[in-house]
């Protein structure tokens, strides 16, 4: 099984990053995008083929590690 | 003689220095590999210096906290004892959890490497107390995830409790926006005040020669 963690900074935690690649984006004339957020992917291959212990185990992963939860908030998706 | 204990991950850069730094002010020091699992005996601080532990991936300071000497030096501290993060060390002592807040990407994107000016805010403290209270103080940065964050109501606990060491400022005292840092946030301590964080780099700030010696009175406060 195939777990996707999806981390992005808080809604309401400036993103300087997503910040510069929006004024780029206005730079180079994309008009009409209204917010741009930077996050990152982590993908994950499980030995498990159980999808409430997937999502159990990998939970726990982004809480201690993969995220820090004062900043970010974080996505699961099981695959 | 106080007994320093300096943590080495691999990537810190700045652990010779902190020796160099405390040894010039009277201490001896054991640089501590981070494999070990227990501190030297009878310190009377532990120094988690700069860098970039583990090369910053996938946070900065993210994996050291993981690291076999970090749950010593929760217990050091959660008995007690001092600790000091510089840079790379405050980064990974919010993520241990020893500290409040994170530290985030500069909101410039760049990485600063500048002297800058700051100023005491507190010191009700150990840390800062050979400082006079908004004190100026000249001390070399050099990071590019300094950005200070807290949510509201850790800031009102940080600002009730004096937990706020120094800002960011110009020569006159007024906050300056250096990376972003919530009100130019630059080093907060735990409530208890044994636990300390900052992004200036006080070891750098000892010699005439290198530009300021503005850094002695912080670190003898912490060996006082």
């Amino acid at each position: 099984m195939t777990a996707i963690v999806n981390i992005f900074l808080k809604d309401g935690v400036l993103d300087p990053q997503g910040k510069a690649i929006h004024h780029a984006l206005d730079a180079m004339n994309f008009e009409g995008v209204e917010d741009v957020r930077m996050g990152k992917q982590i993908v994950l291959k499980l030995s498990t083929d159980n999808k409430e212990e997937a999502q159990k185990e990998v939970e726990q992963m982004a809480q201690e590690i993969l995220a820090n939860t004062v900043i970010e908030d974080y996505t699961i998706e099981l695959l | 003689m106080k007994r320093i204990a300096i943590l080495q991950f691999p990537g810190t850069n700045c652990d010779l220095d902190t020796k160099y730094a405390f040894e010039k002010l009277g201490c001896s020091t054991t640089i501590v590999w981070h494999k070990e699992s227990k501190l030297p005996s009878n310190i009377d601080l532990v120094v988690v210096p700069g860098g970039f532990s583990y090369g910053d991936y996938l946070r900065a300071g993210a994996i050291a906290k993981f690291s076999p000497i970090m749950s010593a030096v929760k217990e050091f501290a959660n008995g007690g004892g001092k600790v000091l993060g510089i840079c790379n060390g405050f980064q990974i002592l919010t993520e241990a959890g020893l500290l409040p807040g994170a530290l985030k990407r500069n909101i410039g994107l760049h990485f600063i490497s500048r002297f800058q000016t700051m100023k005491v805010v507190n010191n009700t403290n150990a840390f800062l107390q050979k400082c006079d209270k908004d004190e100026i103080l000249n001390i070399p940065i050099a990071h590019a995830d300094g950005n200070y964050y807290i949510d509201k109501e850790g800031f009102k606990e940080l600002e009730a409790n004096e937990q706020i060491l120094l800002r960011y400022s110009d020569e006159k005292g007024e906050p300056v926006v250096v990376n972003g840092s919530i009100t130019s946030i630059a080093g907060v301590c735990n409530k208890n005040k044994n636990v300390f964080g900052l992004m200036p780099h006080p070891e750098r700030a000892i010699e005439t020669i290198l530009g300021s010696t503005d850094g002695i009175k912080m670190l003898k406060g912490l060996i006082a």
